[in-house]
């Protein structure tokens, strides 16, 4: 219980620390901040509940108004802000992207991350952040959608790296990635 | 760590918490439903007055909490300017404006205990469905200890890349700060069983 409930913890401070590090740049010259690639992480190494609770964590502290988030950004203003959306939708993703994992037990753990951090990070991230841009800016849905689209090959690129991290942790510390487990 | 609330002394400061948070809630609701343009003019000039009453330093910080919705602010300038509906737009931006500036001065005007107690408070009707409220203070001590040790960690990584490789460390660095929060957790986990657990201390 005591393993479960801290690996919540660390992996909230995961994604705080990934908004620390400075800016990934790809191979294309793609700049890529890393923390929504923590939240599928999260999901995708401990699994749809405990990843769900972790980016909860992550979000109720950030609600509080400790500066956790990419730039030192924090607080309520965020939730009322036109990225609001996505924020609230960081627990689900990561609870979609551990329900795929866990649920594809049969395919290669690389595969099955990939999907579900795409299903979790893109499909179900950016339903209510566009959502949360679409009421905040009084734009329609399909509008709003437009302006989500410059972040879907960043977004892409991230799921499969998910994926692919998820399968190092899994060869590193197979106890470990609690989605399989 | 630092936190967001501001070390001016406001008289704010000193108002409860969990009024703070339900104020702002409804003042957002009522902007957003209304969607009047009168409204949140209004709001605006109230919120100018509140962030400039305790000082030129605290307006200042106030304002410098409003920065982060100028590519937004842009974007509806753009938008509507293309479409020539200078109205709707200006609507939109101090709709928005108001809403984060009331959110924004709760964040700045509440110290993170007092926030803290407040939702605790709230959530502990939940006891009865099994959640424990008492326990997010540990984990919150223990995402406030392990972000900047990570965070750290990271830093590490990406100097023993750099000492070994031409190029700036990318991707790569992720999987061993991954692997660093599993083994942290860990040994974590083993130093809580050994002190009695998690609900071991508990009040």
């Amino acid at each position: 219980m005591e393993r479960s409930f801290v690996s919540i913890a660390l992996f909230a401070a995961l994604i705080a620390a990934l908004g620390l590090i400075p800016k990934i740049t790809l191979a294309t010259g793609v700049p890529i901040t890393a923390q929504s690639l923590g939240v599928m992480l999260c999901g995708t190494v401990l699994g749809a509940r405990r990843g769900a609770l972790a980016v909860l964590l992550f979000v109720a502290l950030v609600a509080l108004g400790l500066p956790l988030l990419a730039g030192g950004r924090g607080g309520l203003g965020l939730f009322v802000s036109p990225t609001a959306g996505f924020l609230i939708g960081f627990p689900i993703a990561a609870f979609v992207a551990g329900w795929v994992t866990e649920k594809m037990r049969n395919i290669p753990v690389f595969w099955a991350a990939s999907l579900g951090a795409a299903l979790g990070g893109i499909v179900a991230l950016y339903l209510p952040g566009i959502a949360g841009m679409a009421l905040t800016l009084d734009k329609s849905f399909g509008e709003a959608a437009f302006l989500a689209t410059p972040f879907l090959p960043g977004d892409a690129i991230k799921a499969v790296l998910a994926g692919s991290i998820t399968a190092t942790l899994m060869r590193a510390r197979p106890e470990s990635v609690l989605s399989r487990a | 760590m630092l936190s967001l609330t501001s070390e001016t002394p406001t008289p704010y400061h000193h108002w409860p918490a969990g009024p703070k948070l339900l104020a702002v809630c409804i003042v957002t609701a009522v902007l957003f439903s209304a969607g009047s343009i009168l409204l949140s003019t209004v709001a605006c000039l109230l919120l100018l007055g509140l962030y400039a009453l305790p000082g030129i330093a605290f307006l200042r910080e106030g304002l410098r909490g409003l920065r982060v919705l100028w590519p937004f602010l842009l974007l509806i300038a753009v938008w509507h300017g293309i479409t020539g509906t200078p109205r709707a737009g200006a609507a939109v931006a101090l709709q928005l404006l108001a809403a984060v500036g009331f959110a924004n001065l709760v964040t700045m005007t509440s110290r993170l205990d007092d926030l803290t107690d407040a939702v605790t408070r709230a959530a502990s009707p939940l006891r009865r469905l099994g959640l424990k409220p008492h326990r997010f203070g540990l984990a919150l001590a223990l995402v406030v200890r392990f972000t900047p040790l990570l965070g750290m960690r990271g830093s590490q990584l990406a100097e023993a890349w750099r000492a070994r490789a031409p190029r700036r460390a990318g991707w790569q660095m992720l999987a061993p700060l991954a692997l660093a929060a599993i083994d942290d957790a860990d040994h974590v986990a083993e130093a809580l069983r050994a002190r009695g657990g998690i609900d071991g201390s508990k009040e």
